[in-house]
């Protein structure tokens, strides 16, 4: 939650633990740096579990560094150049809005109108007063066929609308869990919207 | 070797340079702003573009693109121009347009470059981003929104320094170079990262706002605040030493500069001696020259010679060392020291005292022993120097004693000399990698020699270079590291007890009558015994002038002609760039003057006289540098079994404070209070 504070320490904990391990692992020695996302996503994923806020503070950095034997700058760099890594608290659910070409011709300002209308959040990176909800304006999520897009957490919701988006969203501040990942809008992966176009069941064919 | 033609003009470089090297080569300059020959090659800010025939039809960035043979390569066609002005456009869209406010105007690159790459207007009309402007700390003054993101500062830290903490942060419009979690530059090379960035985001912060480049004098000098001999350039206007900056010397100082020489600069306005002090009836009032030299010949002829003596300290130039040795010769008295740290050790051969290896022969070496010094400390400079060595690859380095971290990974061996002693009889590991190291050297940190068994250990480290075969007719291993800039130029001509003479400990505590501490104040002030009368002659009010009886104010080594021989024993000579402040005078002419006036005069009246005298007497002052071969192992005199088991401590607790001059430094005390806020605390 926003109103996280900087904790003074961190440590990997039993669940963390093994992965840490098993990511060093992949790299010959003296080349244990090439483990930092990883170590960063564990250590990210461990604080969204044990604070309910996925977010790198800078005592994981540093532990993180540590553990890789290099500089906390080298880290700091790249916590910071990738967006997927949280420098500051974000709340339970992280909404990230694709507001790319595709997904914005598709109506994604509808959906960050929705997301502002249904949190409360007033801007791009700001999260709601209850601290449940933080709001994230991204760019191409690379889902374009299914725009506009909505990430929430780990998951991809498409297909959306405002009605939807809302429902989405008040469910989740309702304390419902998460619903699986996909289109909202009923169709199968990226089967035509409207039904299907081709392999339709033969008619007229040939004598 | 690789042959190619650049404009016309054909050069040969070695395989694997780049386009950029062959075009200096020929001499053509090229305009760049990140890339730099002592850093490896970023290659981000596109300026230095070329066109190179055979190639896909579009400019190349010279700096990292490889030569081959037969290339050839256009830096002056329209394709060229064309990019380099898109790619300076592009640096402006974000560059602020400061610069009658910015420190680096007149000496930036991206101005330079803007005259002959830049549009007379931008066609950006939209908002510049601006970055806030972090504290690095009391040396660095940052403002980052000019950064151009070249990377320099960040590599020079992470690669020269062996100190990373700069970086690059964030990504594209939002970068920022940035030490992310805010703090004070740890290095002791921090203020290089200023003469690296090419444009005004890192400037000096004691030196905001006080000059332009055009309004300075310059002046070669010679750095004296370790005992490197670091080559520089003083910058004054008017009566005032504004900055010093390095100069190039690849066989000492490369391109940098040590932080506390470089900034110590304003403790040379403050405490100053400017006029000949008396102490009358236990307190100093103001004299003249002619007062101060009656009392000090009064004194002088009731005592007797061999109860006069004078210690020479760590700033001294070699000719006031040379002339106040020769009065004191005259006046009858071989009580003459030159180690106020209270060393006793075989000076008798110059290899004994001089870091024979060179510094540039570091990078030759390919195993390290450090006995009881802390490079990092005593000379940042050639600390560098190991750690490029130590980069190289194939290098080991061993630590006996405790200095704190250095900035390559040391083996700490033990603290005392007990590791020493593994060492020699092989049973420590670490004696199989000198044993199978080509070119070992040994370092042997001057701290060490003013201990007790100061002369065992020095001889023990000698021994052991002998052992592991360092003293060879083509490789000396041997060294010792000097702090004090006066030091080897003090051995070299002598300022060394003579015949039946007193060294600095026989010569404290009412050990002479009368004791001429030439800018000493190092030493144990308190040890001198009550009813000697001390003759102060030196630029600062600091130990030495609070007990004198007689205060001489002489010149600090901005403000004379002066001549010093570095740790490796280079010769070299400083010009001065102002006047001593007030009734100063440099310090030889106040030693000759004296000297007439005891009845001894020194039979030199020029500097040019002195020095040909100097020359003559010791020849070493007249030749050119050379490095010693190792062949001849005569060892030191010196029991080298005769150890104490004490731990070898290094010389400095704090690196910014170690003399009269970066004690009055603000600047100094500022670093100080922002590295160990225990240790101001403790000095106020
Ligand atoms: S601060 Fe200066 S040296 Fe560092 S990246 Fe920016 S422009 Fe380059
Ligand atoms: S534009 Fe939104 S997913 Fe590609
Ligand atoms: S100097 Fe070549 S890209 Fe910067």
């Amino acid at each position: 939650m926003n109103t996280q504070p900087e904790p003074q320490s961190f440590a990997f904990d039993e669940i963390a633990e093994p992965l840490v391990a098993a990511a060093i692992g992949k790299y010959p020695a003296g080349k244990q740096m090439s483990a930092v996302k990883t170590l960063l996503d564990i250590a990210q994923r461990q604080m969204g579990r044990t604070t309910g806020s996925a977010w790198l503070p800078r005592a994981a950095m540093d532990s993180v560094a540590k553990r890789l034997g290099v500089p906390p700058i080298r880290v700091y760099e790249i916590a910071t150049f990738y967006t997927m890594f949280n420098t500051k608290p974000v709340g339970k659910y992280h909404l990230q809005v694709c507001t790319t070409t595709p997904c914005w011709l598709r109506g994604s300002d509808d959906i960050v109108a929705a997301c502002k209308h249904a949190t409360g959040i007033e801007h791009f990176g700001a999260s709601s007063a209850d601290g449940v909800f933080t709001l994230t304006e991204v760019e191409c999520l690379g889902a374009c066929v299914n725009a506009p897009i909505l990430q929430v957490n780990d998951d991809y919701y498409e297909d959306l609308d405002a009605a939807r988006t809302e429902a989405l969203l008040q469910d989740l501040k309702a304390g419902k869990p998460q619903p699986p990942a996909g289109s909202l809008g009923g169709r199968a992966s990226s089967a035509p919207a409207s039904g299907q176009t081709t392999l339709l069941p033969a008619s007229g064919s040939a004598e | 070797m690789a042959k190619l033609t650049i404009d016309g003009i054909e050069v040969e470089v070695p395989n694997g340079s780049s386009v950029i090297q062959a075009a200096e080569a020929a001499g053509i300059e090229i305009p760049r702003f990140c890339y730099h020959e002592r850093l490896s090659v970023a290659g981000n800010c596109r300026m230095c573009l070329v066109e190179i025939e055979k190639m896909p039809p579009k400019p190349v960035a010279s700096c990292g693109m490889p030569v081959a043979d037969g290339m050839v390569v256009h830096t002056d066609t329209e394709m060229v121009r064309k990019g380099r002005r898109g790619v300076m456009e592009f640096l402006l869209i974000n560059h602020p347009l400061d610069c009658p406010i910015c420190d680096q105007g007149g000496e930036c690159d991206l101005q330079d470059e803007a005259v002959s790459y830049g549009r007379d207007a931008s066609r950006y009309a939209e908002q510049k981003r601006a970055v806030s402007q972090p504290d690095w700390g009391p040396l660095v003054k940052t403002t980052m929104t000019r950064c151009i993101h070249c990377t320099r500062c960040v590599r020079f830290t992470t690669e020269v320094a062996g100190v990373a903490e700069i970086g690059g942060t964030y990504r594209g419009e939002n970068t920022q170079i940035s030490t992310y979690v805010e703090k004070a530059l740890s290095s002791e090379l921090s203020g290089n990262i200023i003469d690296l960035c090419p444009v005004g985001a890192l400037t000096s912060k004691p030196y905001a706002f006080t000059a332009r480049p055009w309004e300075l004098r310059k002046t070669d000098s010679v750095d004296v605040l370790d005992a490197l001999g670091t080559n520089i350039r003083v910058d004054a206007r008017g009566a005032e030493v504004l900055r010093i900056l390095p100069r190039l010397n690849d066989e000492v100082n490369e391109e940098w500069l040590g932080d506390k020489s470089r900034f110590a600069v304003d403790g040379l306005k403050r405490r100053r001696l400017d006029r000949p002090w008396l102490r009358e009836n236990g307190k100093l009032r103001a004299a003249s020259w002619e007062e101060a030299f009656a009392a000090i010949a009064s004194r002088i002829k009731a005592a007797a010679p061999e109860k006069i003596g004078a210690i020479a300290g760590d700033l001294c130039d070699a000719e006031s060392m040379l002339a106040l040795k020769e009065c004191l010769t005259a006046l009858g008295s071989a009580n003459l020291d030159c180690r106020q740290d209270g060393a006793v050790f075989d000076a008798s051969r110059r290899a004994f005292y001089l870091f024979n290896t060179t510094i540039a022969g570091i990078e030759e070496a390919d195993a390290l022993l450090i006995i009881g010094g802390n490079p990092r400390h005593e000379a940042p400079v050639l600390n560098a120097r190991i750690r490029k060595r130590w980069l190289a690859g194939g290098f080991a380095a061993g630590l006996v004693g405790e200095a704190g971290e250095l900035t390559y990974p040391v083996e700490r061996l033990g603290a005392g000399p007990e590791a020493l002693r593994a060492l020699a009889d092989g049973t420590h590991p670490f004696a199989e990698v000198l044993k199978a190291a080509q070119r070992p050297m040994i370092i042997l940190g001057a701290a060490a020699l003013a201990r007790p068994d100061g002369a065992a250990l020095h001889a023990a480290a000698w021994k052991l270079a002998a052992q592991y075969n360092a003293l060879r007719a083509d490789w000396h291993g041997f060294n010792v590291l000097h702090h004090a800039a006066a030091r080897v130029g003090g051995l070299d001509l002598g300022f060394l007890p003579g015949a039946g003479g007193k060294s600095t400990t026989a010569m404290l505590n009412g050990g002479v009558d009368v004791l001429w501490l030439l800018g000493a104040d190092e030493l144990d002030i308190k040890a001198i015994g009550a009813n000697t009368f001390v003759i102060y002659q030196g630029h600062h009010g600091d130990a030495g002038a609070a007990r004198a009886d007689v205060i001489l104010p002489g010149a600090a080594y901005t403000e004379k002609h002066g001549t010093y021989v570095n740790t490796e024993g280079r010769v070299q000579q400083g010009f001065a760039a102002v006047l001593p402040p007030g009734d100063a005078r440099e310090d030889w002419t106040i030693i000759r003057a004296l000297s007439a006036y005891l009845g001894h005069a020194l039979p030199y009246d020029t500097l040019e006289q002195l020095r040909t005298h100097l020359a003559a007497s010791y020849p070493v002052f007249g030749q050119p540098f050379a490095r010693l071969a190792g062949n001849d192992a005569t060892a030191p005199a010196g029991d080298g079994a005769a150890l104490a088991a004490a731990p070898l401590k290094p010389v400095y607790a704090n690196y910014y404070q170690t003399d009269v001059i970066s004690r009055a430094s603000p600047t100094m005390a500022a670093c100080v209070a922002a590295h160990s806020p225990a240790q101001a605390e403790a000095a106020e």
